[in-house]
């Protein structure tokens, strides 16, 4: 992602994400009469975004390149176990963050994992 | 809503960083935080931008990791339905996660269900200028301190570490468990697929998958005679 093309690119991908946003968040509020939630978006809800997070960050914790990881040394690993572990103690977004990178970096800073 | 200005800056701050340790330039990291203002979206877009992927694999993606937004903009029917449309739109965009939870606090809805009250329009543009402020200012500076940090560090995967946590949120019961050992298995098993197409595969296994176990659920429900 270096070249202008390609800033272009980002950009106008980034454009898309915004009508995402504004689609998104004024989907009901769209049309001029109100309109009930059908019964299979309500169920979809439940999934959907979770497997798309999901769908994301495993394969960056778990590959490097296209192949899993094959070697224990990676500071990937342990730093997804203690977010993890932090979830399980405390649930929330920035405490198994913060627990995760205190994992993460010294392993890698210190020890190149 | 201000007692949670340090959780949104600290998340604002986070997904800064990981934009510009994702791979964008300080000038596209601006106009992300600006123009898309939706932080798990971005954080879960930046890995398929870096690989490349094609742009409709990553709006479908953020389009799903979205969804819950669908949901609330009904929930904001009641009180916006009359304006005209541009309005709507406009305070729609503008309305995230936690306008709608202080709203729904400060006007709760009585035994005639939500009702439109004077001065509810001020108060939800307040909150939008407190939310937007306690995020932006945050995202900007994550985003002028990302440059300072070198390459080497990995700072990029404390945008993966930061959707840790919020994937484990949506987690409840059993078919949403599965969903995700499904979701995540398949996102590996089909990662050689062009185009980050096994995000969508993912996806898409995921949902059956939790389609099934629902149906499966009444189903065994049923059986045992108790019907809901």
């Amino acid at each position: 992602m270096n070249g202008s093309g390609d800033a272009a690119y980002v950009a106008l991908t980034v454009a898309g994400l915004a009508i995402v946003t504004v689609i998104t968040r004024s989907f009901f509020l769209l049309p001029e009469r109100e309109v009930p939630i059908p019964d299979w978006l309500r169920r979809g809800l439940k999934v959907a975004p979770l497997a798309a997070l999901t769908a994301v960050i495993v394969p960056e914790i778990v590959m490097t390149q296209g192949r899993l990881i094959d070697s224990w040394q990676d500071a990937r690993l342990p730093a997804a176990l203690a977010a993890s572990v932090w979830y399980a103690w405390r649930p929330g977004v920035l405490g198994p963050l913060l627990a995760g990178l205190a994992v993460f970096l010294p392993l890698r800073l210190l020890w190149g994992w | 809503m201000l007692a949670m200005a340090p959780g949104i800056g600290a998340w604002g701050m986070v997904t800064g960083v990981a934009m510009v340790k994702g791979g964008l330039s300080v000038p596209l990291a601006v106009l992300m935080s600006f123009a898309v203002y939706a932080g798990s979206a971005q954080l879960a877009a930046l890995p398929l931008l870096a690989a490349g992927a094609p742009m409709w694999v990553i709006w479908a993606a953020a389009f799903c990791v979205n969804l819950r937004f669908v949901i609330y903009s009904a929930q904001w029917r009641p009180y916006f339905g009359h304006l005209p449309l541009r309005q709507r739109m406009a305070f729609g965009y503008l309305a995230a996660d936690l306008n709608l939870i202080a709203f729904q606090r400060a006007y709760p809805s009585g035994p005639q269900g939500p009702r439109r009250e004077p001065g509810q329009i001020p108060y939800y543009l307040g909150g939008v200028a407190v939310l937007w402020s306690v995020w932006q200012g945050p995202s900007m500076l994550g985003i002028a301190l990302a440059n300072l940090v070198p390459t080497a560090w990995g700072l990029g995967f404390a945008g993966t570490l930061a959707m840790v946590g919020l994937t484990y949120g949506l987690l409840s019961d059993r078919s949403t468990w599965v969903a995700a050992v499904v979701a995540g298995t398949a996102a590996v098993a089909a990662f050689s697929l062009p185009l980050k197409l096994n995000i969508i595969v993912a996806i898409a296994s995921a949902v059956a998958a939790g389609l099934l176990m629902d149906q499966a659920d009444k189903a065994s429900r049923r059986l045992r005679g108790n019907t809901r």
